[in-house]
């Protein structure tokens, strides 16, 4: 830079910034990282914390108006029989989605990453996404059509001549019911299917790091190959599959919609939140109730973390 | 919980911003607990303010936008030159928070939100010496207890409906005249059990519906109001509705499910809307509807007046323009209630002359109109308040 420019420069008011900044690299870290902390501290952190103290309000008997005094008597409510066992149900739920999930997800996300071309892999990775690109509700009042009494399964069903299957699967106490639509069963199918997604991208990328050598290595050594599987392989995706897990489980928690149009109209977490804050105008119980959710998943985290889910990363 | 085809669809279309503007609202609500004191109604009719801002029904005020047959906003802008603003909101909720917040001058009332406004200070008395077409409207509805309070007037009646019971006509070949076909397990005419095949509202609202039911079947308990329940009444409603689980497989709460479930899922029965009761008969399925002996629940909706409108000359314009007959005629072929306005019901090209009758005119007196239940309801006795409905309705489906 010749001296004239310099000189030049030393006036421009964005120049002097910039010096400035340079000089001090302590600000420019502060002026970076104020707007993102922002973020994560005010609104996200804020509003939970906001809805963390609403738990500790409670409804007036009478009124039917939120009184703002901290106290225990939306948790005592929260413990009652009902609410408990709408929890266990929605834990249940997602503690089978997950597995499920789990299930179908490890073998897709194998095949893509140690057998797959690399057309088909972009176009498994395609079919893995499209869902999610399109609408989740659409999706899931066609998933009604498809399980419905008059619907393409029990069309199938018929035809193939498994109808007594199907009435088999339906005469499960409690799971079953008059059709899939209106069963736990298709609450369940219908949950497998809209989260899948979710565990298999995370097992394809805990997989992709596994290397090849050490798998040659077993074998040179011996193992089987379920053996290789079960010794080499699974512990070194299993950070992928708890990852995967963490959204399967946690997103099957908090849902409310799926419920609502599948099912057997049993409450899960996510309508009774729903239910409670909008028509009933109860937050404290709603905020209790979101509660709930949050100490599962840290629970959930703490035992994936003793498993060694997270040494990995 | 409200009932229309219009509102139940934009509902489904847009349920996260329904979501976040519920959730914004409630924050409101909380934080505008105090409200501000009513002053005296206006008086004279002055100049108008040039607009007007509407809280309603999504599909209560048309301006053709939809279907250019359906407009009674457009003729009002060009006669006063207050330019309409609407502002959709899905539940009552919804409008009862909106209306906390301020900002607007009218909001469209259902019966179950009208009160609560009116508790609140959210709206206004409204003189209705300056709504000359206030004599018009049907005189059963003109001190209806919704917005009629303490001798004052808070709003003006708009429109009102009722939730029939839907029957499948191959079943039922002569109709049902009970609502005990979807309360207790029994045979149908077809010698099938009812059981899986009957549904029921998902809604603790529907706890009225139960105690409209044994208000007939149980002269014992002494229920006069399905929406005032004491304990007692209250919990021979839950008991019913706990047996009533036990056939009912899935509640409905979407208009669209019910009529795929009509369709697709071999129902019998159910509580249900006009609504889904015409889309399903346009369908050719075999479905009809009946207000049975016990009567039903229904819902009867108010224009009423924020306490600090801004534009209270505009607002008491749309007032009476709301009640002129054409548009109460018009509004109730789109959809599917009863105009407030009887002289509507004749000569609408859009409604037919048969109209009125077919959304259910001459049902009113059976009809137990929506109110939001509160513990003190008057008489000196103690009532179980809607809160307790919710978490109670819960437990019910729940199997508890």
């Amino acid at each position: 830079m010749s001296a004239a420019a310099w000189q030049a420069g030393r006036g421009d008011p964005i120049a002097r910034l910039a010096r400035y900044l340079h000089a001090h690299p302590r600000v420019t870290l502060a002026l970076l990282l104020t707007p993102p902390l922002l973020w994560l501290g005010v609104i996200y952190l804020g509003s939970l914390l906001a809805l963390l103290a609403q738990s500790f309000f409670y409804i007036d008997e009478f009124s039917g108006q939120v009184v703002r005094q901290l106290s225990l008597r939306t948790y005592a409510e929260l413990l009652t029989e009902p609410n408990l066992l709408v929890v266990a149900r929605t834990v249940a739920m997602a503690a089978a989605v997950t597995f499920a999930c789990a299930l179908i997800a490890f073998p897709i996300a194998y095949y893509m990453v140690r057998y797959a071309s690399v057309r088909l892999k972009a176009l498994m990775y395609l079919g893995v996404m499209v869902p999610l690109w399109s609408s989740y509700i659409v999706r899931v009042y066609s998933w009604k059509l498809i399980l419905a009494k008059e619907g393409v399964i029990t069309w199938l069903a018929e035809h193939l001549g498994a109808l007594w299957l199907l009435e088999a699967i339906l005469a499960v106490p409690v799971l079953g019911g008059p059709s899939l639509s209106f069963s736990m069963f298709g609450t369940f199918i219908v949950f497998v299917y809209i989260w899948v997604p979710f565990m298999i991208l995370p097992i394809v990328a805990a997989l992709e790091r596994v290397p090849r050598s050490l798998m040659e290595a077993s074998a040179d050594l011996g193992a089987a190959p379920l053996a290789t599987f079960r010794r080499v392989i699974l512990p070194l995706a299993f950070p992928g599959v708890v990852a995967g897990s963490i959204f399967t489980f946690s997103l099957t928690l908090g849902d409310y919609i799926i419920p609502k149009v599948i099912g057997t109209s049993h409450p899960y977490i996510g309508t009774v939140v729903y239910a409670q804050q909008g028509v009933a105008g109860n937050v404290p119980l709603a905020a209790a109730f979101t509660v709930v959710p949050m100490i599962v998943m840290a629970v959930y985290l703490t035992i994936a973390r003793r498993l060694g889910a997270f040494n990995a990363l | 919980m409200k009932t229309h085809s219009a509102k139940r669809h934009s509902a489904r279309r847009k349920p996260f911003k329904r979501m976040a503007a519920r959730a914004i609202g409630a924050a409101a609500a909380t934080a505008l607990a105090v409200g501000s004191v009513g002053a005296a109604p206006l008086q004279r009719l002055g100049a108008g303010e040039g607009r007007v801002d509407i809280v309603a029904w999504p599909g209560y005020i048309e301006r053709g936008q939809t279907d250019a047959k359906f407009d009674w906003v457009t003729d009002f802008e060009k006669k006063t030159g207050c330019k309409v603003n609407v502002k959709t909101a899905g539940t009552s909720d919804e409008m009862v928070a909106l209306m906390n917040e301020g900002g607007f001058d009218l909001v469209t009332a259902s019966g179950d939100a009208s009160l609560r406004l009116i508790a609140g200070k959210r709206v206004q008395e409204v003189n209705v010496g300056l709504v000359p077409s206030y004599g018009k409207i049907d005189p059963r509805l003109q001190k209806a207890a919704w917005h009629h309070v303490d001798g004052k007037h808070y709003g003006v009646p708009y429109q009102w409906g009722y939730n029939v019971l839907a029957y499948n006509t191959k079943v039922f070949t002569t109709p049902p005249n009970s609502w005990e076909v979807v309360f207790k397990e029994m045979n149908l005419p077809d010698g099938k059990s009812n059981k899986g095949r009957v549904q029921a509202f998902d809604g603790p609202i529907y706890i009225a519906d139960a105690a409209l039911y044994l208000k007939a079947t149980q002269p014992a308990l002494g229920i006069t109001d399905p929406y005032s329940l004491d304990e007692k009444q209250y919990k021979a409603a839950l008991d019913l509705l706990r047996q009533q689980r036990k056939i009912v497989a899935r509640y409905w709460h979407d208009a669209f499910v019910q009529i795929d479930d009509f369709t697709n899922e071999g129902l019998a029965a159910s509580s249900s809307w006009g609504f889904q009761v015409n889309v399903l008969k346009s369908k050719g399925q075999p479905i009809a509807s009946v207000v049975p002996k016990e009567g039903a629940t229904g819902w009867a909706d108010t224009t009423m007046m924020h306490v600090d409108s801004k534009h209270p000359n505009c607002a008491y314009m749309w007032l009476e323009h709301s009640i002129n007959p054409k548009l109460q005629g018009d509004l109730s072929a789109w959809f599917g209630s009863v105009p407030v306005v009887l002289s509507a019901c004749k000569g609408n090209a859009l409604l037919g002359d048969k109209g009125c009758e077919n959304n259910g005119l001459n049902e009113f007196e059976r009809i137990a109109f929506w109110r939001t239940p509160v513990a003190n309801c008057g008489g000196g006795r103690t009532c179980v308040p809607y809160y307790k409905w919710v978490s109670d309705y819960i437990a019910v489906l729940g199997g508890r």
